[in-house]
């Protein structure tokens, strides 16, 4: 056994420098668990002949998450009201819309993006949706996470409905009336849902402020929790091979890898020619 | 250490310091000072909870500088298992309890959200205003001329209320109740398309290609502006549904007639009142026989076999 040196000064310096960055992460992850939380959710092992294509997920995740920071600061500035303003004769939620755009500065870019990227949103879900069902990747077991993408698209798509009223001009008027009308085509329920969305008989002032709540509180919630629901599955259950996969179904696990937690060589890639390094 | 073994019940945490304590006071002589005397006591104060604070940090820190405190691992006497209980069938302790907790914090909470709820999200559903929209004297509508009138049927609401009808004066006709007297009688049929509710128009020559000058009302509702046109039918811009005069359906998606004003007669006055729906109409003017229905929305079948679809309309005027 060979003798130790003792620690130069340099190597005590890197050691206290490195002690720097792990003493406030082992606190946080002696009460919270959370390191290794962040650990298990990024640091997971995926076929190694993954795909392009199936970064479509993510860039609708990153589309949604523009959406939720541009709606932040358009709601610091946008007025939910249908009352008109003396001083320039227009509805007060127009004439917010007016100010982001043509005087706040860079209101029209947060604005833009946030318009552009509503449509971006739903595109790249319907985009991954495709990448899902061509790869095959909605089969065994990962069917619930479908189900759970159809409701995100869903939501995703009640979001449009409800944000396309709130500047409030004649295109914005005129759609959500030919909206609210089809839902309102739904048997035995749709004229009651048609009415709940109008808040009364008429589109009035009401059905803003109701659809402004709707678009940045009610609907936003079950989206977030949607897309948790489905983050968690992706990982719990993991990333599919693309169908050419040459390492595809039907090889024996490693052995060994089926002792694990249950997970590994049922729903998880297992590592292959990589030692079993997990 | 203390020499004999004690169980490791208590959480490990750092000795009570009164370095906060001190540290408290400073701040607080330092707040006061800002008060009374900004110059001599406000400094002193914070004086005090520097050096505290100081000294607070380090008593906080002194596990992190010095050598590593070796905290024995924690141990658990190893019991045996207490022997299951056995329950008999049926509702145990804990699937009593458990359920307790469930259905209590389930009713609970049903309790407090679902009247608020109810009750917040009622006001669309009950009360709605009536219509009574006043559109001027009568003598404004030429006989047999057709009228696109835009009027706003909620002053309270505004512009977003604003409203457009279609109204011929027919002249008069039999009182449906006294077939001796003869009444006024309106066609007013709404342009509102009876597939999705888009604005339908009147496909014709209107105003300066008749010949005949818009005429503008005051009345207490607002401004009533009525345009003559001779029309050949409505036409919806947004699906294509398309119309003949008295509002039938003659083609595209429409599932029914155009929706029609009840109207009422006031001091010489033209007074619209609620809308209903209508199936088809037959014959024109003061003898058309209107099939007519309680409102529905547009696109919904309100008679035929898909009229079962929508068997209990939302209250509305």
């Amino acid at each position: 056994m060979a003798l130790r040196k003792p620690p130069t000064k340099t190597e005590i310096r890197r050691q206290q420098a490195v002690e720097v960055v792990t003493y406030p992460l082992d606190w946080l992850e002696e009460r919270s668990g959370l390191v290794g939380g962040v650990k298990y959710f990024l640091f997971r092992n995926v076929p190694r002949d993954i795909n392009w294509m199936q970064t479509l997920g993510s860039a609708a995740l990153t589309a949604f998450i523009i959406q939720a920071i541009t709606g932040s600061i358009l709601a610091m500035y946008y007025v939910p009201s249908a009352a008109i303003n003396p001083a320039t004769g227009n509805p007060e939620a127009w004439d917010s819309i007016d100010n982001i755009t043509n005087h706040l500065t860079m209101g029209w870019l947060v604005r833009g993006m946030h318009r552009w990227g509503a449509s971006i949103f739903i595109i790249l879900m319907f985009l991954h949706m495709g990448r899902v069902f061509l790869f095959g990747a909605y089969k065994y077991p990962r069917e619930l996470n479908w189900i759970i993408g159809v409701l995100i698209l869903a939501t995703g798509m009640m979001e449009g409905f409800t944000g396309y009223l709130l500047p409030w001009d004649q295109t914005a008027y005129w759609a959500s009336v030919v909206g609210i009308n089809l839902n309102g085509t739904a048997p035995f329920l749709g004229p009651w849902l048609a009415q709940f969305l109008r808040s009364g008989q008429d589109i009035t002032g009401a059905t803003l402020t109701r659809f402004y709540s709707l678009h940045m509180l009610l609907i936003p919630g079950g989206l977030m929790a949607l897309i948790g629901l489905h983050l968690y599955l992706v990982i719990r259950l993991g990333v599919t091979s693309p169908p050419w996969s040459k390492e595809a179904a039907g090889e024996e696990p490693v052995d060994g890898s089926l002792n694990g937690n249950g997970r590994i060589g049922l729903t998880q890639p297992v590592a292959r020619g990589t030692g079993g390094r997990d | 250490m203390e020499p004999e073994h004690q169980p490791h019940d208590e959480p490990h945490m750092p000795a009570p310091t009164i370095w906060p304590i001190g540290f408290a006071i400073g701040i607080v002589v330092a707040l006061v000072g800002l008060i009374i005397n900004p110059i001599l006591l406000t400094p002193i104060g914070l004086v005090i909870a520097l050096v505290f604070g100081i000294l607070w940090g380090r008593e906080a820190t002194r596990e992190m500088r010095a050598e590593p405190v070796v905290v024995e691992p924690e141990r658990r006497e190893r019991t045996e298992a207490p022997p299951a209980v056995v329950e008999a069938d049926g509702v145990t302790r804990n699937n009593f309890l458990a359920g307790a907790t469930l259905g209590l914090g389930a009713l609970i909470g049903g309790l407090i959200t679902v009247p608020i709820a109810g009750f917040t999200l009622l006001p669309g559903f009950i009360r709605q205003p009536k219509t009574r929209v006043d559109l001027g004297p009568i003598g404004n509508f030429k006989l047999n001329r057709w009228y696109i009138t835009t009027f706003v049927s909620d002053p309270a609401e505004g512009a977003v209320s604003r409203r457009t009808a279609f109204i011929r004066n027919n002249g008069s006709a039999p009182d449906p109740n006294d077939k001796t007297k003869q009444v006024p009688s309106f066609s007013i049929i709404s342009n509102h398309c009876a597939h999705l509710g888009c604005p339908v128009q009147a496909n014709g020559p209107a105003d300066q290609y008749i010949g005949e000058a818009v005429i503008h009302e005051k009345t207490p509702n607002g401004p009533v502006i009525m345009d003559p046109v001779i029309p050949a039918g409505y036409g919806c811009p947004c699906h294509g549904g398309q119309y003949d005069t008295e509002g039938n359906r003659t083609a595209g998606p429409p599932t029914h007639a155009l929706d029609r004003y009840d109207f009422e007669i006031d001091n010489g006055n033209l007074v619209l009142l609620s809308p209903y729906s209508v199936s088809h109409v037959v014959g024109t003017g003061a003898t058309a026989q209107i099939y007519k229905y309680k409102l529905a929305g547009p696109g919904e079948h309100i008679d035929g076999p898909e009229q079962i679809l929508y068997p209990i309309q939302p209250p509305h005027n």
